[in-house]
């Protein structure tokens, strides 16, 4: 099986963005074909990531759309959906539709368009992916994260300032990525006397509601150097999924699907946890930061709030975690955000990450769906 | 599959399996395939509160604020947890809660499902 290379990326501004969804789209797929000096007419498999945009925006189609938009027809076109983590499946797509020989040139583009609604018409939107037993009670996804984050603390004695220096860290890394909704730093007393959200978060804990696309170029690592020196390779990839129903986990502070995929793309990539340089964690809110750091193995459970205390996640640590600003500072826009994980971490093994750039070889990024119910994990190293 | 004995109309009905487990809500099939051999009403129960949370961003059609919690049944030494509003705010990791019904727990004509494709009637958790 040929090894799968990434030899272009591109993401739009986030934030709250007068285009809607298929001019996102156009904008970060253009922007990809640019920077991987790819025709539009050699791409031969596009997938676009993308959670809603039926619901937000009664546009479907919208795969189709962007083919016809690049110029890219007759290109095979797929809209992957997997919820919150519609990005990282594009990636496993993509992967797929490289490693299986049956594209040489696959452009990945995932987007979303949701700042229109109010913000409780999107907050029903992405509850919607809730169980009815769910739903009835009112369930959102912030409110999963209050009682995570209450059983977390509890359970581990873990200090509540220890959740707000998550976002203190990922607004000081956001501050050097132009493309983020937030590029301003935060101090802790702010974050932790910001309004209450779910008890015991506050709004500071959560992500913003953010317009946006990104994109990714993939092709055979043998086709990588006829366009660049500078690639990264997709070592390994793996997804998987919790249970729908998020109170029948056994344990509420254990995200099986982050454990699962994490295990596998350790084992597809032949890396440890010890060998990741950089990460890209799925920090919707501040507590999913210290669940996957645990899930993946970064830290023991019920620990990684003491590595966030010691500062060993910050930018110049030994493994800084979310360089890019992270879902909190960069932005959310649902179907775009795995796949702007997998920007940053191409851009900080190809040496492209300007003032957020660090010393890494092998990067992964953690991509979660709803609250934990599906994950893709992905791990990236530079070319030899 | 049977029926519990004291069937109530508006039961919180939970799955017990082949393989012994329970879960609220009930599937199609449990965990490896097991099959489902007899329902239980959870309402006949208390349960204890594992977390909780007040939130007060809530969608349209839901109250605000919406004490949430996850609470955990005991059935005959097999743990069942579920999750549900709360009655109140008052409440403690840890404190007992029993299940107490209500007709409509939030608007189904305000928010993005269609009002036909599920119940909205259930059980809010009162501390004992």
């Amino acid at each position: 099986m040929e090894r799968v290379a990434i030899i272009g990326a591109s993401m739009t501004q986030f934030g709250q963005r007068e285009e809607w969804i298929r001019e996102l789209l156009a904008e970060a797929g253009i922007a990809c074909l640019e920077d991987a000096g790819v025709d539009p007419a050699t791409v031969e498999h596009l997938y676009v990531s993308n959670m809603a945009s039926g619901e937000f925006e009664g546009q479907g189609g919208i795969m189709n759309a962007l083919a016809h938009d690049l110029g890219a027809l007759p290109a095979y076109t797929e809209r992957v959906d997997q919820t919150s983590s519609s990005g990282g499946a594009g990636i496993y797509a993509a992967w797929r539709s490289i490693a299986s020989g049956a594209s040489d040139m696959t452009l990945l583009v995932g987007g979303e368009k949701m700042t229109h609604p109010s913000t409780a018409e999107t907050t029903d939107i992405i509850a919607s992916i809730t169980h009815p037993c769910e739903y009835k009670h009112g369930l959102t996804l912030p409110s999963f994260a209050g009682m995570t984050a209450r059983h977390y603390l509890e359970r581990f004695d873990a200090p509540r300032e220890s959740l707000g220096k998550v976002a203190v860290k990922n607004h000081k890394n956001g501050v050097d990525n132009p493309h983020a909704q937030f590029q301003k730093e935060v101090d802790l007393e702010t974050v932790l006397e910001s309004p209450i959200v779910a008890d015991p978060l506050r709004l500071y804990d959560f992500c913003p509601i953010t317009d946006g696309s990104a994109a990714l170029m993939l092709c055979p690592e043998s086709v990588a150097k006829e366009y660049t020196d500078e690639y990264a390779v997709i070592a390994g990839v793996a997804g998987a999924t919790d249970t729908h129903v998020v109170h029948e986990r056994p344990d509420p502070t254990v995200m099986g699907g982050v454990v699962e995929s994490g295990q596998q793309a350790y084992e597809m990539s032949g890396y440890g946890p010890e060998d990741i340089d950089v990460a890209e964690l799925h920090d919707m809110f501040t507590i999913l930061e210290f669940l996957q750091m645990e899930g993946l193995d970064f830290a023991d459970h019920g620990e990684a709030w003491k590595h966030v205390e010691e500062g060993r996640t910050e930018r110049d640590a030994d493994r800084p975690i979310n360089t890019s600003g992270g879902l909190k500072s960069k932005g959310h826009p649902l179907g775009a955000s795995g796949v702007a994980q997998g920007v940053e971490i191409y851009e900080q093994l190809v040496g492209e990450a300007g003032p957020r750039q660090v010393d890494a070889d092998v990067g992964l990024c953690c991509n979660v769906g709803g609250f934990g119910n599906c994950v893709i994990t992905t791990i990236m190293e530079a070319a030899a | 599959m049977s029926e519990n004995e004291n069937e109530n109309e508006n039961a919180m009905e939970a799955y017990r399996y082949e393989d012994g487990s329970i879960s609220y809500p009930g599937h199609p099939l449990g965990p490896d395939g097991s099959k489902p051999v007899e329902t239980i009403d959870l309402s006949e129960y208390t349960a204890t509160v594992v977390t909780w949370t007040t939130s007060t961003a809530t969608p349209p059609g839901v109250r605000e604020p919406n004490h949430i919690a996850i609470v955990e049944f005991d059935v005959d030494g097999e743990p069942v947890r579920a999750i549900g509003q709360l009655t109140s705010g008052e409440v403690e990791s840890g404190d007992e809660v029993q299940p107490v019904y209500v007709e409509e727990l939030r608007d189904p004509e305000a928010g993005i499902k269609e009002p036909a494709s599920q119940d909205w009637d259930g059980y809010r958790f009162d501390p004992v």
